[in-house]
């Protein structure tokens, strides 16, 4: 276990993500995707925590804060899902694209 | 040991989490990205960090839970019985998502990462919860502000009829506007 081969997973379950916030058509799964690059900044904070500065707590704070954003993150996007659907019938991504310029 | 776990732990995490975009039921699919983020919480686990790790594991499992009842109500084909294709620019996607992957992993090797200073707190959770009381406190108090405010803000985002619906934008309206009578009829 080193430093490195955590980041590499960090990265790699950060593109992941990426990949299907970007080509997802469906608003929830596209949510998936944005879970997914948070779930590689937990794996990055908590790597940086335990090999560079396991003496302080700044590490475990920004996990705390990260997993705070996923949970604002899946309960405003669905939120915003219900509103929209309410609206229009709409749950795909393409169909809300009224601020596209 | 560690090392095994730690190989099979992050193979676990990017296998699920590259099926979460791959299979055809929402169903799966859910379980899938549950699956990812135990992984994600037994690697946090294996670093010691027992705290947060049972807060990911109980957060996680609640939220997928939410989730699929979500998945299943908004999404066609929910049990995946028939394939499904819902992709708008596969290809650039998938170069830009290479592409940031070759970029970070470009800097993960070349730059010289310090070396490691101090050592792990006995009990990290009691490091955790004083520094959470002490001197980051405001950014405790910061994230229970933007709770609330999340709270509000998706129950106002959710409401079907609000007030001004019922009872007009100045909210004098004698009778709330509503789609069924209720009440004793007074």
């Amino acid at each position: 276990m080193t430093l490195e081969l955590f980041l590499l997973l960090a990265a790699g379950l950060f593109a992941i993500g990426l990949y299907g916030a970007l080509s997802q058509q469906s608003i929830v799964m596209l949510m998936m995707g944005l879970e997914l690059m948070l779930n590689g900044v937990i794996v990055a904070a908590a790597a940086f925590w335990y090999f560079v500065a396991p003496g302080g707590t700044d590490g475990q704070v920004l996990v705390v804060v990260v997993i705070t954003a996923m949970a604002v993150e899946m309960a405003v996007g669905f939120a915003v899902v219900t509103a929209l659907y309410r609206a229009r019938q709409v749950d795909m991504t393409d169909d809300a694209a009224d601020l596209k310029g | 040991m560690e090392i095994v776990l730690f190989w099979v732990l992050a193979v676990a995490a990017v296998v699920f989490g590259f099926l979460v975009f791959r299979l055809n039921s929402m169903a799966q699919v859910t379980f899938a990205l549950l699956a990812s983020f135990l992984a994600v919480a037994g690697l946090v686990l294996l670093l010691g960090l027992g705290y947060l790790g049972a807060v990911i594991v109980l957060m996680m499992v609640i939220e997928m839970v939410v989730m699929a009842i979500f998945m299943i109500m908004y999404m066609m084909n929910p049990a995946g019985l028939m394939p499904m294709a819902m992709y708008h620019n596969k290809a650039g996607s998938m170069a830009i998502s290479v592409g940031t992957f070759v970029v970070l992993a470009a800097g993960i090797l070349l730059v010289d990462w310090p070396g490691r200073r101090g050592t792990p707190p006995p009990d990290p959770t009691v490091a955790l919860g004083e520094a959470l009381m002490g001197g980051q406190m405001l950014t405790m108090m910061t994230l229970g502000v933007v709770l609330f405010a999340t709270i509000v803000a998706t129950v106002v985002l959710a409401t079907d009829r609000g007030r001004y619906d019922r009872l007009g934008d100045d909210l004098r309206a004698r009778r709330a506007d509503d789609p069924a009578g209720g009440g004793v009829g007074r």
